[in-house]
């Protein structure tokens, strides 16, 4: 056990060097020097120079890799040019947005998708079966951006059932004072129920997209899961017991299908973090995503490759902290 | 010609083959069975030369210019018989334009692939071989590799060199290959073990010669199956790149940046946006299927 979390630890810290030396290289791969964009490309040889000194960009290579390990480990990103701030200001401010977004999509994918995997593998064939296979080949086929536009389309300019793009209406953007910036928890808390059905109808379109796309993976995982656990041996035997078909489904065979259920669900959410890019371009949610295309749109190098490692860290987070949770959680490959 | 079907058919099914060719036809032919007897995967590949035969005939298939359109006469018209998905705000032919589409999107993926699977296969295969120290420091690249956000990192690299469409197709290359150099060793591992290779070996092979002559070729159909699988990815991938923005500019046709110039539209004249992502998701929903049936048809073993 110990020996798992500790290679877990290694191959995190390399996963994350290796993150960070790639933003480093594109940093430095952008075809502006950097101290002509701060000073702008009239200024005199020897002010250039001197903020060509300030900024290390005499230093040999390795040493400013160096400092820039030492900068992004105190959470300085640099200054945006877009809004002047430091960039980790934006990002801690649009980071919940993309967390409330990501979080309600991965409970509804799970929430769905793993009781609708299972009935697929206990009626194999039925009309479960046909959902969850048509569900995942549209959901590895769709645009996910199109599907967003379409959906606005449908529920919000013919239907009306949603609010439109952003995150609140601008008339309760005052009445909310942003503890945990995640809205829902803001309104909740301050009791503006009125506020809490708005930030409601702003959130709901979105999550289900990218919920859409969360249980079109889980249900088909869970679905080859529970096949997987539904031919052991034990089920025979707990059959063989009498136990009822309910109880060996939902209890026995769920339970042991659990454990990799739950790296795919925190793969699932580490992808919709990541596919929060488009999805918040399309749905104009101040969250992270909307945040690096902005900053792509602007030239904000600082602001993309701040909102590139942060998304990245926690994507490559999840996705090693799975393998480790699948490592401990499994008996068979804890004891060896 | 009534009887000269069956002894093909018999020729090629024998389970005597007298040449290493008859053999491999052979294994080709009850391949090629199993996958005509898949009709989505039968589906997916009419649609894919569907696909290459509009991209082939575009000049002749499309109605109109893809670029040129009539201000005053045609913008944003809806669809009709005259125009078929409508015309968008520069008042081009949305038909036109998609068919237009189609040769960026084959460029694409073509060329992703003829990048990525050759590095995979590269990585895999050296790594499988060599064993060791060279296995482990490559899978442990490959794994980092495999570790990172795909399309986050395929926006940084674009940012950093500049958006087109040949930064989109290196960008997305450079965050696809890990999943083949995964598969390529692995198959490298078993066949390395085999009887034949130690003759080419004792026969004085050098290590070059016995991985790319002996052990690559080998593992190429698995990683075809993988890189038909990744297909719709990658589509979907680059897409997303022209919708950001990203992958070819104004006023190519690609179909993702079809879809961002409909974004400003879609409240009211929705087709400008509707058409090309329709196009989007059936050309990837054919890489789907025709992935999965090659995978059922190459590995009868695998779980459907």
């Amino acid at each position: 056990m110990a020996g798992a979390v500790g290679r877990f630890l290694v191959t995190l810290a390399l996963t994350y060097l290796g993150l960070l030396a790639i933003t480093f290289c594109i940093g430095r791969l952008i075809p502006v020097d950097p101290a002509l964009a701060i000073v702008g490309d009239r200024a005199p040889e020897h002010v250039v120079r001197r903020v060509r000194e300030e900024l290390g960009l005499n230093l040999p290579i390795w040493r400013q890799f160096l400092i820039y390990l030492g900068n992004i480990a105190r959470g300085d990103f640099g200054i945006s040019t877009l809004s002047s701030n430091p960039v980790m200001t934006d990002i801690r401010r649009a980071f919940p947005a993309t967390l409330e977004l990501a979080t309600l999509g991965t409970i509804i994918g799970a929430g769905i998708g793993i009781p609708l995997g299972v009935i697929a593998a206990v009626r194999r064939g039925g009309l479960a079966d046909q959902l969850v296979r048509v569900m995942g080949l549209v959901g590895y086929s769709v645009p996910i951006f199109w599907l967003g536009l379409m959906a606005l389309l449908v529920f919000y300019a013919r239907l009306g059932w949603v609010a439109g793009p952003g995150r609140i209406d601008i008339a309760y953007e005052y009445t909310l004072t942003p503890v945990t910036g995640i809205l829902l928890f803001d309104a909740a808390m301050a009791g503006e129920w009125e506020a809490f059905a708005n930030v409601f109808s702003h959130l709901i379109l979105p999550a289900s997209l990218l919920g859409y796309f969360s249980l079109a993976y889980i249900s088909r995982m869970t679905r080859s899961f529970m096949l997987n656990e539904l031919a052991q041996e034990y089920v025979v035997a707990a059959r063989a017991k009498g136990l009822s078909e309910a109880r060996i489904v939902w209890r026995h065979a769920l339970r042991n299908a659990a454990v990799p259920l739950v790296t795919v669900v925190a793969l699932s959410y580490a992808g919709l973090l990541e596919g929060s890019v488009l999805t918040e371009t399309v749905f104009t949610w101040p969250g992270i995503g909307l945040y690096i295309t902005n900053s792509l749109q602007n030239a904000d190098m600082n602001g993309v490759l701040g909102g590139t490692i942060v998304v990245g860290s926690v994507f490559i987070g999840l996705n090693l902290l799975s393998d480790l949770l699948y490592r401990l959680l499994d008996p068979r490959t804890r004891a060896r | 010609m009534s009887d000269a079907a069956p002894s093909w058919h018999d020729w090629l099914m024998s389970d005597r083959p007298a040449s290493r060719r008859q053999a491999a036809l052979g294994r080709a032919y009850s391949g090629w069975r199993t996958f005509t007897r898949n009709r989505l995967a039968m589906a997916g590949l009419a649609i894919i030369l569907a696909l290459i035969l509009v991209a082939v005939l575009a000049g002749v298939l499309a109605p109109y210019s893809p670029y040129e359109g009539n201000l005053t006469t045609s913008r944003l018209l809806p669809p009709s018989w005259a125009h078929p998905f409508g015309t968008d705000d520069q008042g081009r032919d949305i038909l036109s334009r998609i068919i237009y589409g189609s040769r960026i999107t084959l460029f694409i993926v073509i060329l992703v692939a003829v990048l990525a699977a050759p590095i995979g296969l590269l990585v895999g295969t050296a790594a499988g071989y060599a064993g060791g120290y060279v296995d482990a420091a490559l899978m442990r690249v490959t794994d980092i590799f495999l570790a990172f956000p795909r399309l986050i990192l395929a926006l940084a690299f674009v940012a950093a060199l500049g958006p087109g469409i040949q930064n989109a197709v290196i960008a997305i290359a450079i965050t696809s290959w890990p999943p083949y150099a995964r598969i390529a060793r692995a198959e490298t591992l078993t066949i390395r073990q085999t009887d034949y290779i130690a003759a080419v070996r004792l026969v004085g092979a050098s290590p070059l010669r016995i991985v790319l002559r002996h052990v690559m070729p080998l593992c190429v159909p698995s990683v075809i199956v993988r890189v038909t699988l990744d297909m719709a990815g990658i589509i979907l991938t680059a897409a997303g790149l022209g919708f950001l923005g990203l992958g070819a500019q104004p006023p190519m046709p690609e179909w993702g940046a079809l879809i961002a110039n409909g974004r400003n539209y879609v409240l009211d004249q929705w087709w400008v946006a509707a058409a090309p992502g329709a196009a989007i998701f059936v050309v990837s929903l054919a890489f789907n299927l025709l992935g999965d049936g090659l995978r059922d048809a190459l590995d009868p073993k695998a779980e459907r």
